[in-house]
């Protein structure tokens, strides 16, 4: 998926760690607008940022622009984590602003029958298809696929891996 | 985002493959009193064939836990025919019972066993009988000896001669290969029945088990697919958005129950081969699914965790009642029934642990039959004496059995990869 410049936007991209500071992103009527360059720097757990004149460098980012494209869930739930939603309405922002088709896939640990976690890892994906869609996305960009527990990102039978397994990943 | 064709490959099917997951049966524990029984070498005029049909009898029988086969080397003679049989060289060795056998090459090419099967304290034989076929068929004549054994002797039709279907996935260059595989019910002959880059999931076997139906996500999506085993010919049934997942086939073979999501949420379906019609049968904002046949074919059971957890229901398709079956427990899932109902078969959680337990429909009482801690998947044999389910063996995933009075069980494990999702076959 390819953006156009959206600088307001990939500043956010590049505070992955502080998107909460951005989740009020400027609207899509922001988005060709190019009065100047931002920079960023994160330092001991705080992030500034700063403006300053005609030192922009465009170049290509990766697809997602260095958001956040995977979300974690708990055991056995579907609700989003709080921690989810900035990210995702940053998502939400570009998909208005550029509509392209997009895969959530939802995905589960290896506990549990493999049709059952097939159900749970849809509900994931569900999950994070309704936030876009209620933060404006167009419904027919947006297809659920679960994965269950077919695709694990770990293969251990550990907390921590499980952990890793419970997720949607925006592709 | 342009959805991504996805490569696979089918590659058509009975090519054996012996170097590929070999699975190898581990016994881990028998019942108390198992049966004696000696199977003296079968040989073609007293020269070895291609594969040890004694050996194999032998294997076959101590895998169910109910016998156990004497070891060649304490055999003090090795009778081919009735009339070598001393009874006392097995009386004195504690033998129940004995097999003897051998082999003759017909005039038309064939190979025809014959095998009687002797009751060694009363001298009395029990049966003589002959099994004919090709050279390639040695272990099916081993197997058709068990079947006729074991029936004999326990009243039990043997399922010996029937075979397993599973998946196994398998890292290759840093991806998972998924790979639909059958073999005999003993894990030899493994057969390539589908190989994909993608997830292969939920393999059901035909009531003739004449072809497969399973999950295959090679589409870019989950999809519903039917496969014969004697030439792969296959046909995709599903392509709707959303899940299309755990096929059931009925006990005519005329349709397959079957789950899909399009319509928000995991419901159960109806698919009629003939008019390519989907009926839709359960109506629930809850997750139903992995739906199986009462052998009737009037009424499904399924998970749904329309009462707040995964739990087994009971759906009648003509009324579309729906009645709950399991109470023990705040996680049953992928129910299977014995081949005479009575036995429901599950996946059942206690303690934070998954494992597999029958509950007797007619009594309501709850077994855990397993000990391990992420097991899944349980299909009974169509005998109804053992089920194969799959496990986790470190982090390596394990087909095992156990017998469903869980007295006897052993492993299968693979050399290599995860082996999972067995179904075992009808007869």
């Amino acid at each position: 998926m390819k953006f156009e410049a959206l600088k307001p936007i990939l500043a956010c991209a590049l505070l992955s760690s502080f998107l909460v500071a951005c989740s009020s992103t400027p609207s899509p009527s922001t988005n060709n607008t190019d009065n100047g360059s931002s920079t960023l720097s994160t330092n001991g757990g705080v992030a500034t940022g700063s403006v300053d004149d005609g030192s922009l460098s465009g170049s290509d980012i990766d697809t997602e622009g260095g958001i956040e494209t995977v979300f974690y869930f708990d055991f056995d739930q579907s609700a989003l984590k709080p921690e989810s939603l900035a990210a995702l309405r940053i998502h939400a922002q570009r998909l208005i602003a550029n509509p392209v088709n997009v895969r959530l896939e939802g995905h589960a640990d290896e506990r549990g029958t493999r049709e059952y976690n097939m159900a749970l890892g849809e509900r994931r994906g569900s999950s994070v298809s309704e936030f876009l869609v209620l933060q404006g996305v167009d419904a027919s960009l947006l297809e659920v696929v679960s994965y269950g527990e077919e695709r694990p990102a770990s293969l251990d039978s550990t907390d921590s891996s499980w952990s890793l397994n419970r997720r949607v990943e925006i592709k | 985002m342009l959805l991504k064709m996805y490569k696979f490959i089918v590659l058509f099917l009975l090519l054996p493959l012996p170097a590929l997951a070999d699975l190898s049966i581990e016994i881990t524990s028998g019942v108390d009193n198992p049966t004696s029984i000696a199977i003296s070498p079968i040989l073609m005029k007293g020269a070895p064939l291609a594969e040890d049909i004694s050996a194999i009898v032998g294997a076959d029988l101590d895998r169910s836990g109910l016998f156990a086969a004497m070891s060649r080397a304490n055999m003090l003679s090795n009778p081919s025919t009735l009339s070598d049989v001393y009874y006392r060289d097995w009386r004195i060795v504690g033998m129940q019972y004995l097999v003897v056998g051998n082999v003759l090459r017909q005039s038309d090419g064939r190979l025809s066993a014959t095998f009687s099967l002797v009751e060694v304290a009363g001298e009395r034989v029990l049966f003589t009988h002959v099994v004919k076929g090709r050279d390639s068929e040695l272990r099916d004549i081993a197997h058709y000896i068990s079947d006729k054994v074991f029936y004999t002797i326990t009243g039990i039709k043997g399922a010996f001669s029937t075979r397993l279907a599973y998946v196994t996935a398998i890292n290759e260059s840093g991806r998972q290969v998924y790979r639909l595989m059958v073999s005999d019910a003993d894990g030899a002959r493994e057969r390539l029945m589908l190989k994909s880059k993608e997830p292969i999931m939920s393999p059901a076997w035909s009531p003739n088990g004449k072809e497969l139906a399973y999950v295959s996500f090679e589409t870019g999506r989950p999809a519903i697919f039917r496969q014969r085993l004697d030439n792969a010919k296959r046909e995709q049934l599903t392509n709707f958005k959303g899940l299309n997942g755990a096929p059931a086939w009925s006990p005519d073979g005329k349709s397959l129950a079957l789950v899909l999501s399009k319509d928000g949420n995991p419901e159960i379906y109806l698919y009629r081969f003939a008019s390519k019609a989907f009926t839709r049968l359960t109506r629930h904002f809850s997750i139903d699914t992995e739906p199986n046949w009462m052998s009737d074919g009037k009424s499904l059971i399924f998970t749904s965790d329309r009462g707040g957890s995964p739990q087994i229901y009971k759906l009648d398709i003509i009324s579309r009642k729906v009645e709950r079956l399991t109470f023990s427990g705040s996680y049953n899932a992928r129910p299977r029934l014995s081949a005479d109902d009575r036995t429901l078969v599950m996946v059942h959680r206690s303690q934070g642990l998954f494992h597999i337990a029958a509950q007797d429909l007619v009594t309501g009482d709850l077994r855990v039959l397993t000990q391990t801690r992420l097991d899944e998947s349980p299909t009974v044999a169509p005998n109804g004496a053992m089920l194969m389910y799959a496990t986790k063996r470190g982090n390596k995933g394990v087909l095992a059995a156990v017998s469903i009075d869980a007295g006897s069980r052993f492993l299968l494990p693979s050399r290599r990869g995860d082996v999972r999702e067995p179904a075992w076959s009808p007869f």
